[in-house]
Formats: C-alpha cells, sequence, structure tokens
C-alpha cells in the first residue's frame, strides 16, 4: 500500500532578497579593504594582495585621467588634465612617450587591439590616434560637438575604435576612413562606453540609462535600462561576458544578466561611484568613490574544499551496479522502487518513537538553524493527538530546553498559535511540580514577563492602526491590507493560572 | 427513442462493497461481495466486476458458497428469501421463501440440506439463530418454512457468530458473554469475562468471534483491543484463555487461515496483522491500508486473503502479505463537503472520498478512476482525533487548474486554514500543486470560484469567506533568467459593511462577479474591481446563487434561507420575479439555460427544473427522494438524447445526478438500472472457467498456436478466422452434456482432424497445396457428402447432427487427405 508520508514542513518564503546563484556569486567577495589615494596626480599600481601601492607614477603636472593597461599589461597610458597624454614602461619610472596635441584635458584613452596605436578623447571635442613607435599623431577626427569623456576601441579590429560624448552620441571611428562609420543618438551626455567582447554589442551610460546597442544591425537599440535614480558613470563586463556591472552616483553597483538584462545583484556603497573595474576571473572588483575611497573587494576563492578526513564511503560504482544493465531475450525485469530517504525524526514519527522524535527536534542545531522543522513536528504532534504524551516525563535539563525553545519563538506570528498550545500544554502538566527547580522557574517567569511584553504591544499595535483607520476613513479610502496577529486570550488566563 | 418511458429516479452505482465480509469462489479466482440489493462477482486477478447478480428485493445480508456444488452461491435478503445462483453464467438457480427477514447465512458442509440464518424476534435488539431446512424441489420457488431454534439472544452482526471444529459447536458473541452451544449434546455454555461484571465503563465486550478450523479453539475480539483464545471450553469449569494484544482500538474482525496456523485481525489502525501459531511475538504486519479494517475474509484455497475497508474498498492480499489487488467503489466519507463536481478532462465525477483525498468517479464504468491525495500527511486513523479536512474544491480553466481549501479546527479560535492550487501537468496527466497559501482568510471560506472565460490570459479566482472579505487571486508570472515559473497572488480584497461573505460567482462571460453578503447581493466588474449595484430582497440569508447563461445571461438567481427563490435582471437591476420555494440545491446546466433546483418539505425533495426568464418550471418532479438532498450536478453527456416531450427536453444533453444526505448517487433515467450497467460478456466467463485438466492443456496449447499462426498471416484472417472455424467445434464439443454426445470413436477423429488442420496451414509454403486441394475435394464433392450424412444418423441427435455437419464439411475433405499422409506424427506425440 502506499508508503508513509514524511511529515510536513511548513516553508515560509524568505523575506527580503532572493537568494540565487548571482548573489551567491557576487556575494561572495569579501568585506571591503577601503584605503585613500592622496595624490591627484598621480598613478598608484596596487599589488594583487597587498593593499599598498607598490609602483608609483608621479611625472604628471595635473590630475591624470584614465590609466589603461596594454592588453599584455607592460604599458600604460594616461591622459592628464593638462591635454598631455603619457606612457609609461610598467618597469620604469619616466614616461616612455609624451603625446602631445590636445588642447585641453584627455579623460580617454585606450590602446588599440594590435597594440601599437592609442586612442585617445580631449575636452577640445577631438578625437586623436598616435602612433607608438614614433610617438607622432596619424589622425584626428573632429566630428563630436562636445567633450569628449569615453571611449574604448575594438579588441578584435585594430582599426575600429568608439567614443562617447557630452554632445549625446556614441561615434565609431575606423582608422582606414578618417571618419565615423556609424554614430548613435544615447539622449544624454555619455558618460562610459563599452564594446563587447566580439564587438557586435555597444553599451552607453549616461544620464539614469543604459543602452545596449546592436552593431550589427546599423547601431539599432536593443534595450534601454532604467535601474539607477542617478547618472550611471561607469560600465564594465564580467570577464565570462555573462553578465554586465553598471556603477552610479546612486551608490549603487548593478549586476546585469547579459542575455535576459535584468537585475540579478545590487551592491551598496557608502558614496557616489566614478569608476568601476573587474579583476580577471572577476576576482576583485574595485570600485571609485567621490569620497575619495577606493574600495576593494576580494571574492573568496571557490575551490576552498575542506580535505578532512572523509568516513570512506561506498564507491560509486556499488550504487550504480546493475544500473546500465541491458535486458536480455527470456529476461523478465523486476524493478525495485527507489527507497525514499527519511529524515530521522520522520523515521521516529513512522516507528511512533514520539518524544524521540521531539527531542531530536529540539537539538540547538535545528532550533537555531531551522526553527520552522521544530514547530512543524510540534504541529504534527498536536495533529496527531499526542503532543501531551510528547512533552510530559522531562526532567529538568530536558524542559528547560523545551521553554528556551519557546522564549526564543513564541512572539514571532508565524510561529505563535501553535507554540501557544504547547505552552499551554506543558503549563498544565508541569503546575504541580513548579517550585521544585530554580533554573526551570526562572524560565516559566522569563516566558511569562515575555506575554506580557507582547500583550502590551500588541495592544499598542491595535490603537495605532484603530488611529490609522480613523485617518483613512477621513481620507475615504479604505485600507486592504493589514496584518496583525492576535494573541489569544486563553493564554493570558493561563498565565496567570501559572504565576 | 420513439415512446418515452417516463422519468424516474434510478440508483446509479456507488453502492457499498463493504456491508458483509467477501466471500472468495472456491479455485480464488472470483470474489463475491453483497453491494445494495446485488451480489458483485469480481476477478481477484483483473479487479473487474464480471457478474451483477440480482434479484432480491431489498438488502442482501449474507453470501456463502454451496459446499456441495463450489459453482453455485447461496445468499439471503431481507426479503426474506435464501436465493441459490450459479455465479459463472450469473444465474439464479432457486428461491427458498424464510418469510421473516434474514440477517445472517451461515453453511455448514456436514448440515446438507440446512442452512443457519439469523433472524430478528419481536424486541428490536433481539437475534435468534435457527437452521432453516431447505427442501427439496426441481421447482423454482419453494417455501422453506421449517425453522429450528439453536441459539438466542445473539448479536444481528455475523461477525458475531463462527461455527468451529467440523461444525461440532457454535460460538456467538453479545455484550459480554460468550455463549457455545454444542450440536452433539445440545447444550449452550454461557462464559463471561471475570472483570466485566462489576466495572461499569468495562470496555472489554466483545466485538467479534472466530472459530479454529482444526482445533477446539475460540478467538474473540474485544473493544479494548484485546484478542482472547478461549480453549478448553467444554469445561464450563475449567476453561482457559490466553490473551493477544496489540491494537489500541477495538478489533473489528477476526479470521484464521485455513490450516488454523495463523489468526488474522484489524481494527481502526489500518494494520493487518497476523498472529502465528497464536503467539503474540510471531506476529506480521500489514499496515497503511487506508481505512478502518472492518471485514477479513480467507479463501478455501489459503492462497489469499481479503479485507473489506469502511471507505468502501476490498483489498485482495497475498498468502505473504502483500496486498495484490484494490476493488474500490464510491468512497462515501462522512460528509461530502465539496460537493459533485465534474472534471472537464476526464468527465469524471469528482468528491472527497478518503480523508484528504478527492477521488475522481467515473460514472459510466461505476469505478474509481483515481485518488489525487490532497492533504499529503500521514493519515492517522484514531477515536476522537480532529483531522485535516478537505472543505471545498473547484476546477477552473476547462480542467487545467484546481483549488483545494483545506481546514483544521481544534478550538473556537484556533483555526488552520491552507489553500492549494493545482496545475494540470499534460506529460504526467495529473494535478501537481502549483501554490499553497496559508491562512488566506482569517474565518471559514464559505465558497470558491474561477472565472471559466475563453480569453482567460489571467486566470482568476474568487474566495468568499466568513471574515466578510472576498479575495480575489490571479495568477502571475514568477519566472526570472533562472526558472519560468507562476504562482497565484491576492489581487484584491474587497467587503461589505463587514457582513459575512457566503456565496459568490462569475457570470458566463466572466464580466461580473456577484457576492452575496449575508442578505445582500453586491455586482462587481472584474475589470476594475469596483461596485456595481447590489440586490437585497430581506428575505434571509443568500443560501444560492448562480448567473443565468446563454440567452438568459442577464438574469441572477438567489434561493434564500427563508425559501425564497429571487431572480433579478442585471439590465434594468430590478427583481424579475420571486417564488416561494425552499431551494437547497440550486444548479445551472452548462449546455442550456436550465436551471435545477431542489427543494426540501417535510414529506420530501422535489425537484424543479426552469428558465431564469420565466417562473413557471419547465418540469417538475415531486418526491425524487425521502431524505434530504445535500448536493446535485448536471453531467453533459457524449451523445445527447432525443426526448421530443417538453417535459424532458432538459434531459437532453445532460444528465442530473444528486446525492442524499444517507449518500446514496441517484440520477433520472428512463432505462431500467439493468440497461445502465455495462454488460459482462457472458461467453468470456464461460472459456475463462474451463476447469484446468491434461486435456485443457492441450486444447490451451492448441489455441496459442493457433493464435501465432494468425499472428504470421495476414491481418483480415486474423479478425475473422480463429473465433469462427474452430473454436464452435471444440467448444460444442465441450459444452454438451455427455449423454448426448455422439460416440467418442467418432469424436475423436473430428478432433484429431481439427487439430491437424492447425499443424498443415501452418505453414507457409504449404498454403498453394491447400488451395489445389481444396479444388480437387469440390470434384468428389457429392460422394464424401453422403457418406458423411449417413454417420450421422447413426448418431441419433439431429440437432447436435446438424451442428457437427456444418462445422466439420471442410474437416472431413482434410481427414481424407490425411488417411493418405503418412502418420508418424502420431509417435512424436
Amino acid at each position: 500500500m502506499a508508503g508513509y508520508k514524511p511529515a510536513a514542513i511548513q516553508t515560509y518564503p524568505v523575506l527580503g532578497e532572493k537568494i540565487t546563484q548571482d548573489t551567491l556569486y557576487w556575494n561572495n567577495y569579501k568585506p571591503p579593504y577601503n584605503y585613500a589615494v592622496t595624490a591627484s596626480s598621480r598613478i598608484h599600481i596596487y599589488g594583487r594582495y597587498s593593499q599598498e601601492p607598490i609602483k608609483t607614477f608621479s611625472r604628471f603636472k595635473d590630475t591624470a585621467y584614465c590609466a589603461t593597461f596594454r592588453q599584455d599589461g607592460r604599458l600604460i597610458v594616461a591622459g592628464s588634465e593638462d591635454g598631455g597624454v603619457q606612457l609609461f614602461d610598467i618597469s620604469g619610472r619616466a614616461p616612455l612617450r609624451q603625446f602631445e596635441g590636445h588642447t585641453k584635458a584627455v579623460h580617454t584613452v585606450d590602446f588599440t587591439a594590435d597594440k601599437y596605436h592609442v586612442v585617445s578623447g580631449a575636452d577640445d571635442y577631438t578625437v586623436k590616434l598616435w602612433d607608438i613607435p614614433n610617438s607622432k599623431e596619424i589622425l584626428t577626427f573632429k566630428e563630436h560637438s562636445d567633450y569628449v569623456r569615453c571611449g574604448c576601441a575594438s579588441k578584435l579590429n585594430p582599426d575600429l575604435f568608439i567614443t562617447g560624448s557630452y554632445d549625446h552620441t556614441v561615434k565609431m571611428f575606423d582608422a582606414r576612413t578618417n571618419k565615423s562609420v556609424l554614430s548613435v543618438e544615447h539622449g544624454q551626455p555619455v558618460e562610459s562606453v563599452l564594446l563587447f567582447p566580439s564587438g557586435g554589442l555597444l553599451v552607453s551610460s549616461g544620464g539614469r540609462y543604459v543602452k545596449v546597442w546592436d552593431m550589427l544591425k546599423g547601431g539599432q537599440l536593443l534595450v534601454s535600462l532604467r535601474n539607477h535614480h542617478k547618472t550611471v558613470t561607469c560600465l564594465c563586463l564580467s570577464s565570462s561576458g555573462q553578465r554586465l556591472l553598471s556603477g552610479s552616483l546612486d551608490r549603487k553597483v548593478k549586476v546585469y544578466s547579459t542575455t535576459s538584462y535584468k537585475v540579478v545583484h545590487s551592491f551598496d556603497y557608502a558614496a557616489s561611484i566614478l569608476s568601476l573595474a573587474l579583476a580577471h576571473e572577476d576576482e576583485t572588483i574595485i570600485v571609485g568613490m567621490t569620497n575619495g575611497i577606493l574600495s576593494v573587494k576580494h571574492r573568496k576563492s571557490e575551490a576552498k574544499k575542506d580535505s578532512l578526513p572523509k568516513r570512506r564511503r561506498p564507491a560509486y560504482r556499488t550504487f550504480i551496479k546493475g544500473k546500465n544493465y541491458m535486458k536480455q531475450r527470456d529476461d523478465i525485469l523486476i524493478n525495485r522502487p527507489a527507497k525514499k530517504h527519511l529524515e530521522l525524526y520522520d523515521r521516529d514519527l513512522k516507528n511512533f518513537r514520539i518524544s524521540k522524535a521531539l527531542d531530536r527536534v529540539l537539538e540547538p542545531t535545528c532550533t537555531l538553524k531551522t526553527p520552522e522543522i521544530t514547530v512543524s513536528i510540534i504541529k504534527e504532534l498536536n495533529r496527531r493527538g499526542v503532543l501531551a504524551n510528547a512533552l510530559a516525563g522531562r526532567d529538568e535539563k530536558e524542559i528547560s530546553r523545551v521553554l528556551n525553545f519557546l522564549i526564543r519563538n513564541l512572539s514571532q506570528p508565524r510561529f505563535a498559535p501553535v507554540l501557544i498550545n504547547a505552552a499551554e500544554i506543558i503549563i498544565d502538566i508541569y503546575l504541580p511540580v513548579i517550585g521544585q527547580s530554580p533554573v526551570v522557574d526562572k524560565k516559566f517567569l522569563l516566558l511569562q514577563g515575555l506575554v506580557e511584553k507582547e500583550i502590551d504591544y500588541q495592544r499598542e499595535l491595535l490603537e495605532t492602526l484603530g488611529m490609522m483607520d480613523m485617518l483613512f476613513a477621513t481620507m475615504k479610502r479604505k485600507e486592504s491590507n493589514s496584518v496583525l496577529e492576535h494573541t489569544s486570550d486563553g493564554f493570558l488566563e493561563n498565565k496567570k493560572i501559572e504565576s | 427513442m420513439g415512446e418515452e418511458a417516463s422519468v424516474r429516479v434510478v440508483r446509479c452505482g456507488g453502492s457499498e462493497l463493504n456491508f458483509r465480509r467477501a466471500v472468495f469462489s472456491a479455485d480464488s479466482k472470483y470474489i463475491f461481495c453483497v453491494s445494495g440489493d446485488f451480489i458483485k462477482v469480481y476477478s481477484t486477478a483483473t479487479e473487474e466486476c464480471v457478474h451483477i447478480l440480482h434479484g432480491h428485493r431489498n438488502l442482501v445480508t449474507g453470501i456463502q458458497l454451496n459446499p456441495n456444488n463450489h459453482l453455485q452461491l447461496y445468499s439471503c435478503s431481507l426479503d426474506g428469501t435464501i436465493k441459490l445462483w450459479d455465479y459463472i453464467d450469473g444465474i439464479l438457480i432457486k428461491t427458498f421463501i424464510v418469510g421473516c427477514k434474514l440477517h445472517a447465512l451461515f453453511i455448514l458442509t456436514r448440515a446438507e440440506d440446512s442452512v443457519f440464518v439469523t433472524v430478528n424476534k419481536e424486541e428490536p435488539d433481539v437475534f435468534q439463530l435457527v437452521s432453516v431446512k431447505l427442501p427439496k424441489s426441481s421447482s423454482q420457488e419453494v417455501e422453506a418454512k421449517e425453522l429450528s431454534f439453536v441459539l438466542d439472544y445473539i448479536n444481528q452482526s455475523p461477525k458475531c457468530i463462527a461455527f468451529g471444529n467440523e461444525a461440532e459447536y457454535v460460538a456467538a458473541v453479545r455484550d459480554f458473554y460468550l455463549s457455545v452451544y454444542f450440536f452433539k449434546k445440545k447444550t449452550t455454555s454461557r462464559f463471561t469475562l471475570s472483570s466485566s461484571k462489576n466495572k461499569k465503563h468495562a470496555r472489554n465486550n466483545f466485538t467479534c468471534v472466530a472459530c479454529h478450523p482444526k482445533e477446539d479453539c475460540i478467538a474473540s475480539g474485544h473493544m479494548d483491543g484485546k484478542i482472547r483464545l478461549w480453549r478448553n471450553f467444554n469445561d464450563d469449569k475449567k476453561y482457559i484463555y490466553t490473551c493477544l494484544h496489540w491494537h489500541h482500538d477495538m478489533v473489528m474482525d477476526l479470521a484464521f487461515s485455513v490450516t488454523g496456523t495463523s489468526l488474522l485481525s484489524g481494527g481502526r489502525e489500518s494494520v493487518l496483522v497476523e498472529w502465528r501459531d497464536a503467539m503474540e511475538k510471531n506476529k506480521e504486519f500489514l499496515p497503511r491500508l487506508g481505512a478502518t479494517i472492518e471485514h477479513i475474509s480467507v479463501s478455501p484455497a489459503g492462497d489469499l486473503f481479503c479485507t473489506s475497508h469502511s471507505d468502501n474498498k476490498i483489498i485482495v492480499i497475498h498468502r505473504n502479505l502483500e496486498a495484490s489487488a484494490v476493488i474500490q467503489g464510491l468512497v462515501k466519507d462522512r460528509s461530502i463537503s465539496t460537493g459533485l463536481m465534474i472534471d472537464p478532462k476526464t468527465k469524471a465525477l469528482v468528491l472527497n472520498g478518503k480523508p484528504g483525498h478527492l477521488q475522481f468517479y467515473s460514472l459510466q464504468s461505476d469505478k474509481q478512476l483515481y485518488n489525487l491525495d490532497i492533504i499529503q500527511q500521514e493519515y492517522i486513523n484514531d477515536y476522537g482525533l480532529i483531522q485535516i479536512e478537505l472543505t471545498k474544491a473547484a476546477f477552473g480553466c476547462f480542467g487545467n487548474w484546481l483549488a483545494t481549501v483545506e481546514q483544521r479546527q481544534e478550538k473556537e479560535t484556533e483555526l488552520e486554514l491552507q489553500m492549494k492550487l493545482w496545475m494540470y501537468n499534460k506529460k504526467t496527466q495529473g494535478f501537481v500543486l502549483n501554490t499553497r497559501i496559508n491562512m488566506p482568510h482569517e474565518d471559514h471560506i464559505t465558497a470558491l470560484c474561477f472565472c471559466n472565460t475563453e480569453k482567460s490570459e489571467h486566470p482568476t479566482l474568487v474566495t468568499a469567506s466568513k471574515d466578510g472579505h472576498f479575495k480575489v487571486w490571479i495568477l502571475t508570472d514568477d519566472s526570472d533568467i533562472y526558472k519560468n515559473a507562476v504562482g497565484w497572488t491576492c489581487d484584491f480584497v474587497g467587503s461589505y459593511h463587514k457582513y459575512q461573505a457566503t456565496n459568490c460567482c462569475f457570470s458566463e462571460d466572466g464580466s461580473l462577479l456577484a457576492v452575496s453578503f449575508e442578505e445582500i447581493v453586491t455586482i462587481w466588474d472584474s475589470e476594475t474591481w469596483e461596485l456595481k449595484c447590489t440586490f437585497c430582497h430581506r428575505a434571509g440569508k443568500i443560501t444560492r446563487l448562480c448567473f443565468g447563461r446563454l440567452t438568459c445571461s442577464k438574469y441572477l438567481l438567489g434561493a434564500t434561507e427563508n425559501g425564497i427563490l429571487c431572480c433579478w435582471n442585471l439590465l434594468s437591476c430590478a427583481l424579475e420575479w420571486s417564488a416561494k420555494l425552499n431551494v437547497r440545491v440550486m444548479e445551472p446546466d452548462p449546455n442550456s439555460e436550465n436551471i435545477a433546483a431542489i427543494s426540501q418539505s417535510s414529506v420530501g425533495s422535489d425537484l424543479f427544473v426552469f428558465k431564469p426568464s420565466e417562473p413557471r418550471p419547465l418540469y417538475i418532479q415531486k418526491n425524487i427522494s425521502r431524505e434530504e438532498v445535500q448536493w446535485g450536478v448536471f453531467v453533459p453527456r457524449d451523445v445527447p438524447e432525443s426526448f421530443t416531450s417538453e417535459a424532458y427536453q432538459w434531459l437532453n444533453r445532460s444528465q442530473f445526478y444528486f446525492l442524499t444526505k444517507s449518500q446514496s448517487l441517484l440520477t433520472f433515467s428512463t432505462k431500467s438500472p439493468e440497461e445502465k450497467l455495462t454488460p459482462t460478456s457472458k461467453q468470456l466467463l464461460a472459456e475463462e472457467s474451463l476447469p484446468t485438466t491434461p486435456f485443457y492443456f492441450i486444447l490451451g496449447k492448441h489455441r496459442q498456436q493457433q493464435g501465432e499462426k494468425f499472428n504470421e498471416t495476414s491481418e483480415n484472417e486474423l479478425v475473422q478466422l480463429p473465433l469462427t472455424e474452430n473454436i464452435p467445434a471444440i467448444s460444442e464439443l465441450l459444452h454438451t452434456p455427455a449423454h448426448v454426445l455422439p460416440s467418442a470413436t467418432f469424436l475423436c477423429s473430428m478432433l484429431i482432424n481439427s487439430l491437424l488442420l492447425s499443424k498443415e496451414t501452418k505453414s507457409a509454403e504449404e498454403i498453394p497445396d491447400d488451395v489445389d486441394m481444396e479444388e480437387e475435394k469440390e470434384s468428389d464433392d457429392s460422394d464424401e457428402e453422403n457418406d458423411f450424412t449417413e454417420e450421422v444418423q447413426d448418431t441419433n441427435n439431429t440437432d447436435l447432427g446438424v451442428d457437427i455437419h456444418q462445422l466439420s464439411k471442410s474437416e472431413e475433405k482434410e481427414l481424407r487427405k490425411f488417411r493418405k499422409i503418412d502418420y508418424s506424427w502420431v509417435a512424436a506425440l
């Protein structure tokens, strides 16, 4: 006949943020190590693990902008407030090249895909392409009509790069044609642009919007995201290309899925975010903020499995033995039903060992981690009409364990109906022996105090609700969702008897 | 259907199977159980009902196999007759008229011409065991008035009487007494439990008794769960008893196995306990049988047991305590709270059945299709336990969604409510739990209904509750990038001056929702959830509410507590008409505008069928039932009937079923109940019941070979040949009484002939030869014919002769051919 049905464990919706594999991944960063960068005309290079700068470039006359590593990590280029672009060797100290030509601050620089050119955009509305070996200017594009504040070179094609400007446009330039090949209208001053590794998708941010454009369809708008409520200042792609990150002045970093463009996770920071970067394999997330603080978060490595000497289990092949046996002609196949796994408390309940089952769910590991299981088992025992039997006959230590659980969870609205009933039964059973153990008596008094406090609290809530009702009534509107739990009067009476 | 018989109320299936112990046939192939006025014959292997024996005019109270002929069955009934049946063919052989109500039947092997019955004497609660002498007579109906008294003051139930050890004594129990009557000595000994005399609330009264088949040993079951084994009871002083105790509640039934080595017991725990060698420690269990065990019986062959359960089910259990078959009737719970529903997908009748389950019951085949476990918790069957009850259920969106409400109320203030929404899964063809809502309302849910519209993009459910609110639940898309999921959420909460919401109902197009708050009906727009208008007739609380359909969709009907039926016009927002009718059930027909209302008066229940557009009823049937009718439902017909008379037109497209308070399921029909039941193949049964003799094995093999042969050859033959050609020959041979058969020598050649034929035609390369043969045979047909007819006349039986003549015409030709052929195969046999 039908097998044993396990006791129903009440599940409750987890309040707050939903736990998904994304939240787990992005929450895996260790607590941030915040420290200040003092010099505005310097570039500090920090080691991967040490929180100290291991190298500092300080040959700038004015504020440096947009330090960018070459793909191989051997050269670094940066723009400057005075219009200069400087190229450094990572091991040297003095600038390797200095590109002079911009008349105003250079806010964006990048290496092209062939590693031998540098693209720069400046506040003088121009975009220039420089040759590294000759340290000469190759091309100048004067198509933007406002500051050029962001840019990005294609990782596939050495001749393609894009720039975003405060004239609300993002333009794609081809070094072979002398002019822009594509232009898209973002609608707000563009703060940041990003090309996908494939080069097919372009992401631009400006104002409160992050927009994704399909380059292969000639710059068609694919999706427009409005998840920030202040200007989005920076964009970044995760190493796998599956997630897009955006930082904003509203102090949040949002993580999007690049398939559905839905927000899957969000980081909160202390100040408005100006810049954002992810390390290789997403090991570190670094955020620069307006208060001058740089936040670095390291992700805990996942592969850290504890190599404790485990109990030797049967080998995998014992479990799959005979599973892939093909049926021969004259064989009769007999299917054995899969053995259903039962929790320990369910095994006790199945055999009507009720006190044992209750003991099991009153273990500290269960009561602290999963109080809903304990409550569900108490409810199940009550349904079977044996709760009084299970609670009776306990010594001082065991009863104080039950009382501890009650004290901790009685005031929770979702557990209250079940636990109040259990508390009543306990009081009924142990009333004759009260006063024999000071420990238990103290617990009872504690419980009484808790209940009185709860009743006061409920009364206060009811008063507040009454006031609010009156206010709403005057506004001719009805309140639809007022949730209020009631403490049973019977419990109050019992408490009085007990005391 | 030309002339129309009058419409009558007909009981349609769902009768009790667990009223008395089931009885096995001698070969354990069939199981018999009483079922109302009928006796049902089930196959133990296939669980199919193969026969229904009808003939009794009142409740059948006992059945027993005829010990002298195990193909016959005795039955007794409250109509005062004992009938003898041939259960293989389902024929009534004989009727013995006793003339007083018979409550139980016992038959002994030793007493060939008499049976024992329990009859009621004067006082209502006093019963007697008497033996009835069955006179030998050839007539169909015989008076059997020769009664001789055996035991007085016994219990009505046959469980309390047992005949023991070669029928030397009979044991009967009642209250605190065990009486044993010895047939040889003609004395009665009476034993009392010592403790029972002085204690007032002693719980050790006897409940059932069983006798050991071989030894002098009586087992008795008691109210307190103990089983006592009595021995040495020949002596009034020196009797002894031992106690077996496992049951914690009343022992419902006891049975010894055929050899007497083990004792079976069962009770409310729904666990079958097998006590080996009457020892306390040697016991085996078969747990979780679903419901209280009412009866236990053992097959005469000893290989099967069966238990009858309170949920109208018989479980056939193998000797090694493995359930092998379940015969499940319509489960009749203590109360039908969900009402009758029709599953739109399977067209099955749906109501709550087993505790915590919803049963799907096929009306056509009178069989339970399946049980849906709603509560999904271990069922502990104990006296006084407050169980979780399934109180409401509704189907929506053409059977794609099912909503159920379960509740458990221990004290006034502690109500546990849970609403579950189930989605139909096409792949598994069943319902899967989708959403579970704890405490959807703060008080009892009084009604729930789905919005069943064609364009249901947002399935909508409305629940009305005593807490004064009605809530609208809608299906929302809950999917994110990780999974696709749908779930139900509350969309709107409505109330009207804190009155209790009692009913809710959607209009046919789903645009309006009517919710009744005690005396007031409110109409809400289902798009915006705005209150449109209210109706009030000041005639008591609204008990039933429904919208008109099709052309009458502008009407809203409401029945009130004080016996007023109101019809409001939704266009003019005014009362159209009202009538004084104490409506208990009001059901709209899904296929027409008709509405059926059943009213309750002191005399009985009356049915009214009307259209909302006119207050005059189309059809009235008075007194459809003496009891209160609780629920009704219209079931759409698969094939529409064509009643031409106006009064019966409402039955054309739907059939109306209703359930009375005593839970008999009734309907209206013009046909007799015999016609309604699905015919069973009697021929099949006859074939099946052939005894397994060596002869059978030869024939069986032969038939198998034929089957193979026809599988190999063309499919046309497969359909036609095997039945028409050969089987009549064999069955003719076997079914004809021996004394009218022709001589064995004649038959032998014929039989061998027929056997050979198959072997011959089996080989494919000989088929063309066969054709040739046919042709050459036709040429010398005439003399063959003559030869044969001469032989037939020898047999002196023209009737049979004609048959043989027809059947073996071609075979005879074959036979002639075989004479020429080599007969070496005989040696091979």
